[in-house]
């Protein structure tokens, strides 16, 4: 393997934190910056990421398919017709019956790596074989959580798996953050939950409509040209992977009215 | 750690944020799957559990409806808590209403 390819995981344990949207995303924005980029659905079961890249017709083959030799690694890729540096691989389809073993995952993203810059496996959520797979296929790991108990909970028990493993780095993305409630200290601040899972911190991502909006379209926001408070963290966040040393989103600095003043004001630290 | 916010709510004897009661419960939760993932895996525990019960059960009758063996941990210390209300002692005198035995692990 001549190619020095990043496989990266994203990985949550909770269901429903944004892991499907940020791989979708981040995987745009990479091919974007000219990195060419293969996601992994390894979610057979409820696949979802050619949902939200709108690449839900053209899927024909698996990487079950591959690796029975049903067909060529290039006729199982998707390829994105506004992204072309970006291609989707589901891993297999709902009715499989027999799931994929580790050894299969490492295969298939082997034959991956000689081909992309960037590998990102989309894991299923839990903490069961799906998630021990997807793991074996992968070198390092971004771990999604959301400002919230149980889905910070539930990434302190990923992270204690993925620490038993040889992954490295294993970095955290904080996705819907409300600077609001976490300025009137109604949510946890970004502080809390990184300091309680003791990570580095790779972004932050704003809550906000549009993820929805693009989500209806099947177009990724950072494939959009729309100004939207997300779009500008997934940005920030694959700038930040891509190894670029500018600083995170602060929440803080995103409220500019005099009441956001005041709220931060209420944060101050005294003792 | 206190807040200018917390430092109000509590002048005014309002309850504190919801942040803060989050962080402490999150704190909790974690020591405790933390320990139930290192060392004490959720099995051993229900094995003890049964054990401390067999143990105390020689000499009391326990209520085992209110019985309640858990892991708490307080400044980075865990430690095992166990309450087991006592019906009566076997020779029939209904002397406890409750008794609390606490060990420590760590």
């Amino acid at each position: 393997m001549s190619k020095n390819t990043r496989t990266i995981l994203i990985c949550s344990g909770k269901g429903g934190v944004g892991k499907t949207t940020l791989t979708a995303n981040l995987g745009i924005a990479l091919a974007n910056s000219g990195a060419t980029t293969a996601v992994l659905d390894a979610d057979f079961g409820l696949r979802n990421l050619d949902l939200l890249l709108g690449l839900e017709n053209r899927i024909i083959y698996t990487a079950q398919d591959v690796l029975d030799k049903n067909c060529r690694l290039d006729q199982a890729l998707v390829r994105h017709k506004k992204e072309p540096n970006l291609a989707l691989l589901p891993a297999g389809d709902p009715r499989m019956l027999d799931w994929m073993k580790p050894e299969d995952m490492k295969q298939i993203s082997k034959l991956l790596s000689e081909k992309f810059d960037y590998v990102l496996v989309d894991c299923p959520a839990g903490v069961e074989d799906g998630f021990k797979n997807a793991l074996s296929a992968c070198k390092e790991a971004i771990v999604v959580t959301n400002p919230e108990l149980s889905a910070v909970r539930d990434a302190d028990r990923v992270i204690g798996i993925l620490n038993t493993s040889d992954i490295k780095p294993i970095q955290l993305v904080i996705n819907r953050v409300r600077p609001n409630m976490m300025a009137n200290q109604e949510m946890l601040s970004i502080e809390d939950v990184q300091s309680i899972l003791s990570l580095p911190l790779l972004g932050i991502v704003l809550e906000d409509e549009q993820v929805i909006i693009s989500t209806n379209r099947g177009e990724p926001l950072t494939l959009s040209d729309s100004k939207s408070p997300a779009k500008k963290c997934y940005l920030n966040v694959s700038q930040r992977l891509t190894g670029k040393d500018i600083p995170i989103i602060d929440p803080k600095n995103e409220g500019k009215s005099l009441k956001d003043k005041f709220m931060k004001l209420m944060q101050t630290k005294i003792f | 750690m206190m807040t200018l916010r917390d430092l109000i709510n509590k002048l005014l004897g309002r309850e504190q944020a919801s942040a803060n009661t989050a962080r402490e419960r999150l704190q909790l939760v974690l020591a405790h799957d933390r320990v139930d993932m290192s060392s004490l895996t959720t099995d051993l525990l229900d094995k003890m559990r049964k054990e401390i019960l067999d143990v105390v059960a020689k000499y009391v009758e326990i209520d085992f409806e209110e019985v309640a063996v858990s892991l708490e941990t307080e400044d980075r210390m865990t430690a095992l808590v166990a309450n087991l209300p006592i019906k009566r002692t076997l020779t029939g005198e209904i002397e406890l209403k409750k008794n609390n035995e606490t060990s420590k692990k760590k």
